[in-house]
């Protein structure tokens, strides 16, 4: 079921990469236990001055935004009834799943005492602090998708009636998951609202929450057509025929959606450059950033969205993915590293150390590795043997 | 009422929920606790003895982490060589003393610590209360509840609040606690009691703020025309005075607007949020579903003849329109 030799691989190559794969967990491993004995000041570059660094914008920022798939394709499907999207369904919730799980697995690393993470739930709730509510979010969002992500569990394990029950489930869990995941989305951008005097006007903005809600949700329907993408070409093992095949066809659908939401969030990044007086700086050295941000990574794929729907051209749209999903990269570093603390001199700005960089590739490993071995375990690429007639 | 309707309401209930609702007014700074206790720095009698830093270190010695190979202070604290460095206050220092040499006027010194915010920012976004604004005065912190998010050294726009990143076992905030023990039994903060030249007097806000605009309108031309604190993120209670633009004393422009306005609408909203998304999302899950059964049995009563419910369908279909 698992087995490597569908990959379409030599066993030379994958000697190869699971030796790399090896290399990652040895190090990973290693720098872990320096953070876990010596402290963060062991392994990453942060000071008084530069609080978060590296993990903060791409584990937790990148990482939720592109776990927006599981939501936008969950609502698409369950609430807003396009059919399309079913072949998705599974496969974004469990990324959505992971990347949630594995944001709370980096928070260990991030925050000084992992152990008291419980005390804003039950010791001394600072509801004040929309750090709190992200947390909250995070909490509830990832019970719901594990309660989304209940059928395929049963199904695997072969409990009939209590996978009857979880599908029954799926719908009203749809609709908490996406309310629950707008919250969360937005207050990450909220996070930022606290400090205008810190941060660049081309990026500080009053709508940061909406700002970071819709670039989710491009980001999220992008990921979904990457991951699909990739996951045919080297898990092809996990995915039965009419998945692929599906799949293929429901590319246009997330493109569709995606150059949508792109278009939205095109405008009001434009309206609001107009209303909060900041053209002028678009002709500095941040400006021009800030116009290959917007240009490159949101126009750009857009258009190549919207030319590959309408010449209904896969290869196109799968790129346009690809850079959508490094142009929300690229937003959430420049919001959380590049334009935060822009005025402090170059010798007090941060620069990330190779172990931060370091044990963020081997979370993302270890949450490749774990959607690797679900997708082989249950059904997730592939309809399940005794469900087969459902589905129409 | 049919999907179709349901989204374009949808959305606009997105976008209403998700825009900061944050209509008050930021014009009046934040008044706070008329009684609280402050201090007012003139850098116009400071002369950088460096006794304020000397006095912090030996009333806070006990609390200050001691870790080993870091040594404070870095060099004897009568030697004022170190001033001219730019020093900032860390894990082990909860004040320093910096040197401006600023063209065509003697040197300027500025002092730097926890300015004690009227509505800190740091209190204001720790998510499990640990920093704290008392009525008193002082910003204080509890170790004990401290989870290490750091989200306070985020908040703060004076850059106060240091971490001490090389603990595993037990890593916390350090900053400035305006010498909450000693004022309880009746003394001057530490720093205060140990300056020379009276360059920092301790007392009432209010009273400490009348001080300052009589020395500004005494001698204008010794000062420059602005408390740095008055309103500085609706108003700290250390308030200082300075001969030269604050800004050339690394005192950052930080706006008027106290912290806590500026994420309360959104966090106000996020319930109300939750709230309508639930609502209008469950009901366009449901119609959708009641709409999709109707259709079935439409089509069922069509292929066997009926009539009745055609009507229906074309007048669910105008509605869509």
């Amino acid at each position: 079921m698992t087995s490597g030799h569908t990959d379409g691989q030599g066993l030379k190559g994958r000697v190869k990469r699971n030796g790399l794969i090896f290399i990652i967990l040895f190090v990973g491993l290693g720098l872990t236990l320096l953070r876990f004995t010596g402290g963060i000041g062991a392994v990453t570059n942060l000071s008084d001055r530069n609080p978060w660094g590296f993990w903060m914008a791409f584990d937790l920022l990148c990482g939720i935004a592109v776990s927006a798939g599981g939501f936008a394709v969950a609502s698409a499907y369950y609430i807003f009834g396009f059919k399309r999207f079913h072949v998705y369904v599974r496969a974004a919730l469990t990324t959505a799943f992971l990347g949630y799980f594995f944001e709370v697995i980096a928070l260990l690393y991030e925050v000084g005492q992992p152990w008291r993470l419980v005390y804003p739930f039950f010791l001394s709730q600072g509801t004040t602090s929309v750090l709190f509510l992200v947390g909250l979010c995070v909490a509830l969002y990832l019970a719901v998708l594990f309660g989304e992500l209940l059928p395929a569990l049963f199904e695997r394990l072969g409990r009939k009636k209590a996978r009857a029950t979880a599908v029954r489930l799926a719908a009203p869990l749809a609709v908490i998951g996406a309310v629950i995941a707008v919250i969360h989305q937005s207050s990450l951008g909220s996070l930022y609202l606290i400090v205008p005097s810190k941060m660049h006007p081309l990026w500080y903005s009053r709508f940061m929450p909406l700002f970071f809600l819709l670039s989710s949700l491009f980001a999220g329907l992008s990921m979904v057509v990457v991951e699909g993408g990739l996951a045919h070409k080297f898990m092809r093992g996990c995915a039965d025929d009419r998945h692929v095949r599906d799949a293929d066809r429901a590319v246009p659908a997330c493109g569709k959606g995606a150059c949508l939401f792109m278009f939205g969030y095109f405008i009001v990044k434009c309206m609001e450059l107009v209303a909060s007086d900041n053209v002028g700086h678009l002709y500095t050295g941040y400006g021009a950033w800030f116009l290959l941000e917007l240009a490159g990574g949101v126009a750009l794929p857009a258009f190549m969205y919207f030319a590959g729907v309408r010449k209904g051209r896969t290869n196109l749209i799968q790129g346009a993915a690809i850079i959508t999903v490094l142009g929300v990269i690229l937003n959430r570093f420049n919001v959380s590293l590049v334009a935060f603390n822009y005025n402090l001199p170059a010798a007090e700005r941060y620069f990330p150390s190779w172990m931060e960089i370091t044990i963020s590739v081997f979370l993302v490993t270890l949450l490749v590795i774990a959607y690797r071995s679900i997708c082989s375990q249950m059904p997730i690429l592939r309809t399940h043997e005794n469900y087969e007639k459902e589905i129409q | 009422m049919n999907r179709r309707k349901f989204l374009s309401l949808t959305s606009a209930g997105i976008v209403a929920a998700t825009s900061p609702v944050n209509c008050r007014s930021a014009s009046a700074a934040a008044e706070g606790h008329p009684e609280a206790a402050g201090v007012l720095h003139d850098s116009t009698l400071c002369i950088g003895c460096r006794s304020c830093e000397a006095a912090c270190q030996s009333v806070n010695a006990a609390i200050l982490p001691k870790p080993e190979n870091y040594k404070i202070p870095e060099k004897p604290f009568y030697d004022r060589s170190v001033l001219a460095t730019k020093r900032r206050t860390d894990f082990q220092r909860f004040t320093v003393v910096n040197r401006y040499d600023i063209e065509d006027r003697r040197p300027v010194h500025r002092k730097f610590q926890c300015n004690h915010c009227i509505e800190p920012a740091c209190a204001s976004a720790c998510f499990v209360k640990a920093l704290y604004k008392t009525p008193e005065g002082p910003v204080l912190y509890r170790p004990e509840l401290c989870v290490g998010c750091r989200y306070c050294m985020v908040a703060c726009p004076f850059f106060v609040p240091t971490y001490d990143y090389n603990n595993a076992r037990n890593p916390l905030i350090y900053k400035c606690t305006m010498c909450v023990p000693r004022l309880a039994s009746g003394e001057l903060p530490g720093c205060v009691s140990r300056c020379p030249e009276k360059a920092l007097i301790f007392g009432k806000r209010s009273e400490l703020l009348k001080i300052a605009k009589e020395r500004i309108a005494e001698s204008p031309e010794k000062y420059v025309n602005h408390i740095y604190g008055e309103h500085e993120a609706g108003g700290t209670c250390w308030l200082y005075l300075s001969p030269v633009p604050h800004t050339l004393l690394d005192q950052p422009e930080v706006g008027n607007e106290p912290a806590s306005r500026l994420t309360s609408g959104i966090l106000e909203s996020a319930g109300m949020t939750a709230g309508i998304l639930s609502v209008l999302l469950g009901a366009v899950c449901f119609l959708g579903r009641r709409h999709k059964n109707g259709a079935a049995e439409i089509d069922g009563a069509r292929a066997s003849g009926g009539g009745a419910h055609t009507e229906v369908f074309e007048g669910d279909k105008e509605d869509g329109q």
